[in-house]
């Protein structure tokens, strides 16, 4: 109960204030909520929110496969990831953002440019966070696999990447924030679209109400989001909080 | 001997196999290279749309000679700059408010969990409204986004103030602020670096994007225009040079941390036990 209660009083604070607002560009949180009603659990919901959720699970989607794979396979031969590394951090380093012209000349203004976009911005965490995960890979684990002669693809599978998973999983969960931030600024861009274009469309007409009510489910979406992989991380690595836990005990 | 370096580990050029190690390390940019010249070349790929690495590097030189690209870098820099500042203040004060008053905490992690996932794009077009695209919309995004990986570090670190330290204190009947001097800081100190050192990731990302979706002056802005009016050469110039700040404020980041935490354990890979 008691976390509920700062949320609460912060809600009917800005509720009071907003209500006495009589400005153009900060309607009461009242309005906001009635178009948001209007807007978004409607039609809008299918023909906006939908395509970028379709796109965002999509480049997310690949950005982690993908990531994983590369990942695992570098971290495993020496050699080749101390040759892609200085080159993948320099890569990394790349603000997301300014990868949307390139690809725009490259891919258009379309769906495939979007996914694009989000892909190339997410992937990176989830590739290091995967190449540190296997390379970090637990010696004395590593030592009893080879006691018993557990080698190659049955080893990989059971092993050495539920051993990086914990890592994995914290790339994965900063990969799902850019993804998102990616999805928002790839739609403002070229705004085709989806929330983020509706989001900008508002703006650039001045119907501020309906933008704020935008604002409001881009949010609710993120907040969404970060309580569903933390639900999928809690599934996933429950023996590690469990084997955590007991460590700390003693 | 020098006390800095007992019991660190060898430093990376003292190694036997240090040149191996680097010949390793370059041969993936060399590699990149010599593709990234060959394919437009040999039409691997369309010369239009992905021009040799010589052309991009003589490009780049080409802007390093026009004031206008020096102006775009020095706003960039400054709009970075200003909302690290405020971001790293706020969140160090917030920070520490939460973390040292006791119940803080509680009270105020659900409102931390909700308002943390939302994407600070989503201040866009508020922050539009307010300051069109003047510098300060970067600023507000800027510090929006990156005081919560300073928040976050921040109370990380100050949950994991040693235990056994924090009861020999209150035996030894330390003031609130010794505590604070002797126990809470030197703990949160490697936690604040690298919440730092994340923000600053951080604050260029928004920093470019301010630039490309409000159109604030910057390196953003030059992009966006040398891509809308066809100047392929230049965009993959000014990319390049983004990711170049990008892996000098990295390089940077971590430079200050080793020296001003070289007493730390992760930094001087010792073992205290």
């Amino acid at each position: 109960m008691v976390e509920l209660a700062l949320p609460l009083v912060l809600f009917l604070l800005v509720f009071g204030i907003s209500s006495f607002s009589s400005s153009f560009y900060f309607p009461s949180l009242a309005k906001i909520l009635h178009r948001f009603d209007d807007l978004w659990l409607g039609s809008r919901f299918a023909s906006d929110v939908l395509p970028s959720l379709g796109r965002l699970l999509l480049g997310y989607g690949i950005a982690c496969l993908a990531g994983i794979t590369i990942g695992v396979l570098l971290g495993i031969v020496g050699p080749v990831r101390r040759a892609a590394e200085p080159v993948l951090e320099f890569f990394r380093a790349i603000p997301p953002p300014a990868l949307i012209p390139l690809l725009i000349m490259l891919a258009g203004f379309g769906d495939s440019m979007k996914v694009a976009v989000i892909v190339t911005g997410s992937i990176w965490p989830v590739l290091l966070n995967t190449v540190e995960g296997v390379k970090g890979y637990d010696s004395v684990l590593d030592e009893t696999c080879r006691t018993y002669h557990i080698e190659g693809a049955s080893r990989l599978w059971h092993f050495v990447i539920p051993g990086a998973s914990p890592q994995i999983i914290v790339g994965m969960r900063v990969g799902l924030s850019i993804a998102i931030i990616l999805m928002v600024i790839s739609e403002m861009f070229a705004a085709t679209n989806g929330l983020g274009a509706a989001i900008i469309i508002f703006q650039r007409s001045f119907e501020i109400p309906e933008m704020w009510s935008g604002v409001l489910m881009l949010g609710l979406i993120g907040f969404t989001f970060s309580i569903l992989f933390r639900l999928f991380e809690r599934r996933a690595l429950g023996w590690y909080y469990g084997m955590r836990n007991l460590e700390r005990r003693i | 001997m020098n006390p800095e370096r007992v019991g660190a580990a060898p430093r990376a050029w003292a190694t036997a196999d240090w040149l191996p190690r680097t010949l390793n390390g370059i041969s993936g940019f060399v590699l990149l290279a010599v593709l990234w010249e060959m394919a437009p070349r040999y039409g691997l790929v369309n010369p239009k749309f992905f021009p040799p690495l010589s052309n991009l590097l003589g490009e780049l030189f080409r802007l390093g000679t026009t004031q206008e690209f020096w102006a775009y870098l020095v706003s960039t820099a400054r709009t970075w700059a200003i909302g690290l500042l405020f971001a790293t203040t706020a969140g160090v004060v917030v920070g520490l408010a939460i973390g040292l008053v006791p119940g803080a905490r509680k009270y105020t992690h659900s409102t931390i969990e909700f308002l943390r996932p939302i994407p600070s794009v989503a201040l866009i077009p508020g922050v539009i409204l307010i300051f069109g695209s003047r510098f300060q919309s970067g600023v507000v995004l800027i510090t929006y986004a990156a005081f919560w990986q300073v928040l976050l570090q921040m109370l990380y670190g100050l949950n994991d103030i040693d235990s056994v330290a924090r009861d020999t204190a209150r035996s030894f009947r330390f003031s609130q602020t010794g505590f604070i001097v002797h126990l809470a800081w030197p703990t949160l100190l490697p936690y604040l670096f690298t919440g730092v050192r994340l923000a600053a990731s951080i604050a260029l990302v928004l920093a470019v994007t301010a630039e490309m979706v409000i159109g604030t002056f910057g390196i953003g802005r030059g992009i966006v225009i040398a891509q809308t009016s066809g100047a392929i050469a230049t965009t993959y110039a000014l990319v390049i040079v983004a990711g170049m700040m990008g892996v000098g404020i990295n390089i940077a980041a971590r430079a200050v941390e080793k020296r001003v935490l070289w007493w730390h354990s992760s930094v001087r890979n010792t073992e205290a036990y």
